[in-house]
């Protein structure tokens, strides 16, 4: 083929033209080197908050009370493995491998989102991540859909279609609980009172705090801006709590004709900051069991690789 | 890379009888037999195939270093390879 | 915690069958502590996708778990509110994870003989005829796995390779009890073993590894766990596992 490339000029107008007529992006097309960090930075951080993420919930597999739900729970922290693996794929196509984003989750230099960064200290703590955790992060990922980079997008696709049922056992868990005995109850509005308000920070910062955001917006990595998501995902959880009998700690929450929304209280950011800066309830626990898992699974991947070495990566028995 | 690093795979699944195999991520595994299991319970946990291949994601010859350009270009001058380029007299049928 | 209504006390603990006999509960109890156990690994695993391999394997078996207990009364009455010594399930599977070799070996051992008793049972036409014809292929792909991950162990470094015939050898004397007869199981358990021996030794030689020679039960193992002795972690397992349930009698999840 004896075309004459284009020189960088022309690759970013067209890189700019993609994204403006709301296309693809697609892993081998010219991108901007920002725009590349910037999505390898947010989609790593989104594998991590997976794969950390199935810590909390996992810590109560072994004493879920009845056989339905421990199933339900089993399944559903699968899905977060898969969904990490959903996502470390997607990172892999703009070049970074996913040993290299393990360091740097391993080593403190990448982050997962800060939530997973409390504890679960009862068995109602499932069911408020569930509804709420999910809810949030259903709410900030379902416009991730339709992201400009493909790989990330489609990624994202497959991972609402099967969070759906993550919220709803979430719910349905609660509002098994909140009808149950007093104790039980007792137990759901515990957790949901521990649990609304880190909710509220899954968000980020505020609009005006927000350090990647408005390049992200323009670039169509992001689509609605931290604080519109936290008004819906608030919006959505007022009704929800009604029906479930249980109250959302803040005095400062109600319905505000005017704007149309609910007005709520103010958020302790210097908690999410505190948080963020690993000063959380689990931070160093839950770094350390991942190191831990993956340290000591070493030999196990080792072993895998010396067999494929020795037998020649052996041929799949079906060929196509 | 290191010993215990394991090659990438590109997965694709065929849906259902009568489809093609369609691209549906890729995961990491030491050799083929292992890539194909671990699609299996990765990419068809909830029913979505019905058949899978796996390929090393390094023999994969993609068509030119920036998708958009060259080899795309020429076919859109062929509209003649389109259907839809042909006028066909109404009540003409099965054609 | 708040007094529980005196409405939603717990059946009496007579009501609870204290150790009802029968195949259905010894193999439910089988697939019920396996699929604990392999839930532990949740988040511990040695590679990502594994994560998404064992918890598949760990579903698997405990639906069929609940299919098999809900034969004999309510799933969760007998998962919960039993004793340790009214389980009837081998010892094999309420041993500890250990290493991964450990739980691979357990998995291999395991579900090379489920796979010949359910592909005995879906001959027949008995109760768990309509079981057997769907677990045959799960447990066929578990075989597959532990295979499959053995041969690697086995055959890749010579770390793995000592860890593999360790974990071979610790696990040796439990596989005996897998052939202990199964009350109201019209399969010849026992007959299973000449084929599970010929699998094993096939999969163990290919992986470069030796089949272990001590006896395949201990003085106080032959059939314990059938009827009702065993191994001491199996306990703290089970004070896991219940302890949530217990705590809230009556109450519905």
């Amino acid at each position: 083929m004896t075309t004459t490339a284009p020189d960088a000029r022309t690759y970013e107008a067209v890189f700019d033209a993609t994204v403006a007529a709301d296309e693809r992006i697609e892993p081998r097309d010219w991108m901007p080197d920002a725009y590349r960090a910037s999505l390898v930075r947010q989609i790593a951080q989104h594998a991590h908050s997976e794969i950390i993420g199935m810590q909390p919930e996992a810590n109560w597999i072994t004493r879920a009370p009845s056989l339905r739900r421990k199933a339900i729970l089993m399944a559903k922290v699968q899905d977060e493995a898969g969904h990490g693996l959903y996502l470390y794929s997607a990172a892999e196509t703009l070049g970074t491998g996913r040993d290299e984003l393990l360091d740097k989750l391993h080593s403190g230099r990448q982050k997962y989102s800060s939530i997973f960064n409390y504890p679960t200290l009862t068995w109602a703590d499932v069911g408020a991540i569930g509804w709420l955790v999910d809810g949030a992060a259903i709410t900030n990922q379902v416009p991730l859909c339709r992201c400009s980079y493909g790989p990330y997008a489609r990624a994202m696709v497959r991972i609402c279609k099967e969070e759906s049922f993550h919220q709803r056992q979430g719910y349905e868990l609660l509002l098994t609980l909140s009808r149950g005995t007093e104790a039980q109850h007792a137990m759901a509005q515990d957790a949901v009172d521990r649990w609304w308000w880190p909710s509220l920070m899954m968000f980020g910062p505020p609009d005006d705090e927000s350090a990647h955001s408005a390049q992200s917006m323009a670039w169509k990595i992001k689509r609605h801006s931290n604080d519109e998501l936290r008004q819906r995902f608030v919006d959505i959880c007022v009704p929800q709590a009604e029906s479930l009998g249980l109250a959302l700690p803040d005095p400062g929450l109600r319905w505000n004709e005017e704007r149309g929304h609910h007005d709520f209280g103010a958020i302790d950011w210097d908690e999410f900051h505190e948080v963020l800066r690993g000063n959380g309830p689990c931070n160093e626990e839950r770094i350390s069991r991942r190191r831990q898992a993956h340290e000591e699974g070493a030999w196990v991947r080792e072993a895998a690789a010396a067999h494929a070495r020795k037998h020649g990566g052996t041929p799949g028995e079906a060929r196509a | 890379m290191t010993s215990a690093d394991w090659p990438l795979w590109e997965v694709f699944v065929r849906s259902r009888r009568g489809l093609s195999h369609t691209h549906a991520g890729s995961l990491h595994a030491p050799d083929a037999a292992m890539a194909l299991r671990n699609a299996r319970d990765l990419y068809t946990r909830r029913s979505e195939g019905v058949s899978i291949w796996v390929v090393p994601s390094a023999d994969i010859t993609a068509s030119s270093p920036d998708e958009k350009d060259p080899f795309f270009e020429p076919a859109a001058d062929k509209p003649y390879r389109h259907p839809t380029f042909y006028d066909i007299p109404e009540g003409v049928r099965h054609l | 915690m708040n007094p529980t209504p005196a409405s939603t006390q717990a059946p009496a603990r007579a009501s609870v069958p204290a150790a009802p006999p029968g195949a259905a509960l010894a193999l439910g109890d089988d697939a019920l502590v396996l699929s604990h156990r392999l839930g532990e690994w949740a988040g511990h695993a040695p590679v990502l996708e594994e994560e998404v391999a064992l918890a598949n394997i760990a579903l698997d078996l405990l639906g069929q778990a609940r299919f098999l207990l809900s034969l004999v009364g309510d799933e969760d009455e007998l998962a919960y509110l039993r004793e340790e010594r009214a389980f009837r399930n081998v010892q094999l599977v309420e041993q500890p994870n250990g290493d991964f070799a450990h739980t691979i070996a357990r998995q291999l051992y395991f579900s090379t003989y489920q796979e010949l008793l359910y592909g005995q049972l879906t001959a027949g036409d008995g109760p768990f005829a309509p079981l057997a014809a769907k677990a045959v292929k799960e447990v066929a792909y578990h075989r597959d796995h532990a295979e499959h991950w053995t041969l690697r162990l086995g055959d890749g470094t010579e770390e793995s390779h000592r860890r593999m015939q360790t974990a071979l050898d610790a696990l040796w004397r439990f596989t005996g009890e897998l052939f202990d007869p199964l009350d109201r199981l019209d399969v010849d358990v026992s007959a299973l073993r000449d084929g599970w021996l010929a699998l094993i030794t096939r999969t163990v030689g290919q992986a470069t590894l030796t089949l272990p020679t001590g006896p395949q039960s201990g003085a106080w193992t032959a059939g314990a766990g059938r009827q009702g002795i065993h191994t001491e972690p199996f306990g703290r397992m089970l004070a896991e596992m219940q302890h949530l349930h217990r705590s809230h009698p009556g109450a519905t999840w």
